[in-house]
């Protein structure tokens, strides 16, 4: 028994009647070990990308996360007795990571991903409360979400989660591989990738039978992760995948926009072991058949010809007439799996305000695409993406103006 | 003002964030110490601040100046000669300095050369092949106390930092087809292979060849090729859009601290860059042997006293020797006495042209900053100088540096200012139409140096920076015989007509020529004459360190920034050699 245990059993001796309530909060034997390993999964689970806020004090909370019903705040994850989690215990930590349910009872909003952390096993949670437990103490107060009137009332998460949640520890398949059942607890789990990647009901719940075919996620379309024609991660091999996932880019594709802080804060950070199963099971998810996303592209002669001289005048200087861009530098438009989306929200978004690709050690650059808001009109954009997205080999549908108007919209509304 | 705060302790502050202060700063944050940059303009970085969907707007950046240094902000005073007073130059005119993260670097061409092994000693070369009375009795040329065998390895780091498109002529004694024959010789040849000819290169080179010259591709720090340098950063490819000088490149293609340094060092731990604070003095402790740190303001007005082990100088070059006058750093240089060291051998370069009006058409606006055909036949020593009478040379080169419309266009002689003759000209010429440029060396003269003005103060209240300056016979007879030759060249272009424009006259600090500012704060190997040891190390304080321009003891016949950065390697290796055993590297 070392010293600071002792002090507490003593402690709870003393205490009295109270001692078994304090007991619950009892430090427990952490070693170094288990603490790596929580920094390890926090990484992996990207825990800074919502409980950091910009200029904050590290995992201090209060950033505001996009929902679609209106903007929620995260709460603070350092060990602060009054506004933290210093006082929580494990099992206080194990109900809100496993349950969605906080200290106090109160349901937690599934902005916070309870829905795939429910994968997670006791272990893993405690590892990272043991971590979480070294950080420096914040005091800072989340604000209050910004939410319309039914959904401020907490009970409301009660019939979500009767509708959506299926709490549960992630269960092995004995009938696949060791790596596979590693990359399916870090991808349903922990990775959280389908809060984003999956398409979502108007409530919010993940659509079951569409699961990984793509969605929104901080306003920005996550595109499908199955192996779809085109569209989605197509045929990328599982060594591009853990490319792109280590260093933010492979030949075909940068990661950029909210993809660009989860290669940065997350997965530029875990093992290529881990890494490698993620692509193993990522690879194994069920492919579509191709009719539900069958998109027919553009023949519209005009509006190619309009499309094609914005292309030459625009973006030809970077991803060159050819559309193969510059290898290690520009992204090819040809054969490019992100502009095949379904959803043409992240494309609109990419043309009308630009964005950075994932710095990281192996790539610091941090490409850029610059934002043509100032310098094309809706029809500009509609017509140039509709025209890379039917030319060089590829095969996407025409992107309607009107969609350019009600994204570049929605960038004046956004926070 | 009220009293500096005092900030807690750094090891090393660098004043200044252009190539310089970036390249000290990555080389001295790998090695472990806490390093701090301070900056006196703003952060820019390739995207937002030089997007490609708004940086070719040659009125905002060409004509109105947007990202070079403000007068209003810093500015010096001018003179020919010292029997006149000076006067503020109140407009940038025949130079160009910039402002904010990136420096000059930004907005440069990437003309990058190498200066010539007799440029480093070329008081004693003279002397040895001319003998000491060919050197005019005024001219105060000293040797660099380095060699170019000793800055070779650090050019070559340099160019593999750009990432230089060029044509090696000479790899260790060995002579290369293509490239330029008189050369130095190098280890290795440049990184990237040349930038694609111009039209009117193609013209240059052939009638070059004709005259009896040797032309070759001008290296390049714009990108032929996708290129990943020696700290791991990716380039991009240049697009031969034409918008290199007075811009920022937004296609991570000309190489500048933002696309070859800043991702290898900015978010860095031991490592912080505070812009919008200008250094105004370095400080000294009560021995005068040893640098404090440096003071400096915000914007809002308020001081703090940065203490630093280590001060390295990396503002433009007149801005380090002004810091150095402040500073009371090194004894002020008196014309008339010839003594003290600080403001002497204030160099410049002189410049000339030769338009040529052809029948092809030549696309100009197709270039890059650096794409250019030179002819090296002319330049340093390479040329029995004796039968001349004078001193230096420079390079002839044909650049397609880009077709902007305001600024970038030539008609023939006679041509009326304005109006529909004038317009009908452009429009007949714009095509058809290329200039021959002369880059020549400016040798130091007692008579040319910077010193505090009397009169004038700058925005802080402290002595404006005065410049007192005038070419000189010896120049303007340099000048003209490059001026001809460079007609020859023109003449055998076979053109419709030709408009030799020679640098006729007194210097001028209104029209602009080139930001190629030299000397003031000078190295070489004695105490009385200069600044910096041959280490770049202050003799009179030696945990400071001088970078830049302001160590040339004379310019030479090449745009300055491949030494610059050569220099700039030497004097960071120099000082991690004094951070392992604090002392002056050449006992004075």
């Amino acid at each position: 028994m070392n010293v600071r245990r002792l002090h507490a059993a003593l402690a709870a001796v003393l205490l009295g009647v109270a001692g078994i309530a304090i007991a619950d909060s009892v430090p427990r034997d952490t070693s170094h070990a288990e603490i790596m390993r929580g920094r390890y999964l926090v990484e992996a689970g990207d825990c800074a990308a919502c409980h950091t806020a910009d200029g904050g004090q590290p995992f201090a909370g209060n950033r505001g996360v996009p929902t679609p019903f209106g903007t929620i705040y995260s709460s603070n994850l350092t060990p602060d007795d009054d506004t933290g989690i210093g006082t929580w215990s494990d099992e206080d930590f194990w109900r809100a990571m496993h349950d969605g349910v906080s200290r106090d009872g109160r349901h937690l909003y599934p902005a916070f991903p309870y829905p795939w952390y429910t994968k997670l096993s006791h272990d893993d949670v405690l590892a990272i409360k043991a971590y979480l437990d070294t950080l420096p103490a914040v005091r800072s107060v989340a604000r209050a979400p910004e939410l319309p009137l039914p959904l401020r009332w907490r009970g409301s998460l009660a019939v979500w989660n009767a509708l959506f949640f299926k709490e549960g520890e992630f269960v092995p398949d004995p009938s696949r591989s060791a790596e596979w059942n590693r990359g399916a607890y870090l991808v349903e789990g922990l990775g959280h990738c389908g809060a984003c990647h999956s398409p979502k009901n108007v409530l919010g719940g993940v659509k079951r039978g569409d699961r990984f075919e793509g969605g929104m996620g901080e306003g920005w379309f996550a595109t499908s992760l199955r192996r779809s024609r085109g569209e989605g991660l197509g045929d990328w091999s599982a060594d591009e995948i853990v490319a792109y996932l280590k260093t933010g880019a492979n030949d075909r594709a940068r990661a950029m926009g909210p993809m660009a802080e989860v290669v940065e804060h997350s997965t530029r950070h875990l093992s290529d072991a881990d890494l490698h199963a993620i692509a193993v099971y990522l690879k194994d998810l069920p492919g579509d058949d191709g009719a539900a996303h069958a998109q027919q592209a553009s023949t519209d002669h005009d509006v190619l010809t309009r499309g094609r001289l914005v292309y030459l005048d625009q973006c030809a200087g970077c991803h060159m007439e050819n559309g193969e861009g510059v290898a290690g530098v520009f992204p090819p438009i040809k054969g490019n799996t992100g502009l095949h989306a379904s959803d043409t929200t992240s494309l609109a978004r990419l043309v009308l305000e630009g964005a950075h690709s994932a710095r990281t050690p192996d790539k610091p650059e941090g490409f850029a695409m610059p934002g043509f808001a100032g310098k094309l009109s809706d029809r500009d954009v509609a017509d140039v993406l509709t025209y890379v997205r039917a030319s060089f080999g590829n095969g996407a549908g025409p992107v309607e103006t009107s969609k350019i108007a009600s994204v570049r919209k929605s960038l004046h509304e956004a926070p | 003002m009220s009293v500096a705060r005092r900030l807690p302790p750094v090891d090393v502050v660098i004043v200044g964030f252009g190539w310089t202060g970036s390249i000290v700063a990555k080389e001295l944050a790998d090695t472990g110490l806490q390093v701090l940059a301070i900056e006196r303009g703003e952060f820019r970085d390739t995207i937002p601040d030089f997007s490609p969907t708004f940086i070719q707007d040659e009125l905002r950046y060409a004509v109105r100046n947007s990202i070079f240094e403000e007068p209003h902000r810093e500015t010096l005073t001018f003179r020919n000669d010292m029997r006149q007073d000076a006067l503020p130059m109140r407009h940038l005119g025949s130079f160009r300095p910039g402002s904010g993260a990136g420096g000059a670097g930004v907005h440069w061409n990437g003309q990058t050369w190498r200066f010539l092994p007799t440029d480093f000693q070329l008081r004693s070369h003279i002397t040895q092949r001319y003998g000491a009375k060919f050197i005019p009795a005024d001219m105060t040329i000293q040797d660099w106390g380095v060699t170019y065998d000793e800055l070779e390895p650090c050019y070559d780091r340099f160019e593999y930092l750009c990432g230089i498109s060029g044509k090696a002529g000479n790899v260790a004694g060995k002579m290369q087809e293509g490239g330029n024959p008189f050369e130095a010789p190098r280890k290795r040849d440049y990184p990237l292979p040349p930038l694609k000819r111009s039209a009117a290169t193609v013209l240059f080179d052939k009638a070059a060849r004709e005259a009896g010259f040797h032309p070759f591709p001008c290296p390049a720090a714009n990108t032929s090729k996708p290129y990943k340098n020696i700290y791991g950063v990716q380039m991009g490819q240049c697009t031969y859009c034409g918008y290199c000088e007075w811009f920022g490149c937004g296609n991570y293609s000309k190489s500048s601290p933002q696309a070859c340094v800043f991702p290898a060092l900015l978010g860095r731990d031991n490592f912080e860059l505070r812009t919008r604070s200008e250094v105004l003095r370095v400080n000294l402790d009560s021995t005068g042997k040893r640098a404090t740190g440096v003071t400096y303001v915000d914007t809002m007005g308020r001081e703090f006293e940065q203490p630093a082990g280590l001060v390295v100088m990396c503002a433009y070059a007149q801005h380090n020797v002004h810091l150095l006058l402040l500073s009371r750093i090194g004894e002020p240089y008196d014309p008339v006495a010839n003594k003290g060291v600080v403001g002497r051998n204030y160099a410049y370069q002189i410049t000339s042209s030769v338009d040529v009006f052809v029948d092809d058409i030549l696309n100009p606006f197709m270039g890059a900053g650096a794409l250019g055909q030179g002819v090296d036949d002319f330049n340093g020593d390479l040329f029995d100088h004796g039968p001349q009478g004078f001193i230096g040379g420079g390079y002839l080169a044909l650049w397609t540096t880009g077709g902007r419309p305001i600024l970038q266009n030539h008609v023939p002689k006679g041509t009326p200012k304005w109006g529909s003759a004038f317009k009908r000209a452009l429009a007949e010429n714009y095509l058809k139409s290329a200039s021959i440029a002369t880059h020549g060396s400016v040798m130091s003269y007692r008579d040319a140096y910077l010193d505090l003005d009397p009169t004038y103060r700058d925005v802080y209240g402290n002595p404006m920076l005065r410049l007192t300056f005038d070419y000189h016979a010896n120049e303007h007879r340099m000048s003209d015989f490059l001026t001809e030759r460079a007609t020859d060249i023109a003449k055998a272009m076979r053109p419709r007509a030709l408009h030799a424009k020679k640098r006729e006259g007194r210097y001028s600090i209104v029209p602009y020529q080139t930001t190629h500012n030299t000397g003031g704060a000078i190295m070489g190997t004695d105490p009385r004459t200069s600044v910096v040891n041959r280490y770049l190390q202050v003799w009179d304080v030696p945990n400071m360190f001088v970078m830049g321009a302001c160590l040339f003891p004379q310019n030479a016949g090449y745009n300055p920034t491949g030494t610059v950065g050569a220099l700039t390697y030497w004097g960071v290796d120099a000082m991690k050699r004094y951070l392992r055993n604090p002392a002056p590297l050449v006992s004075a």
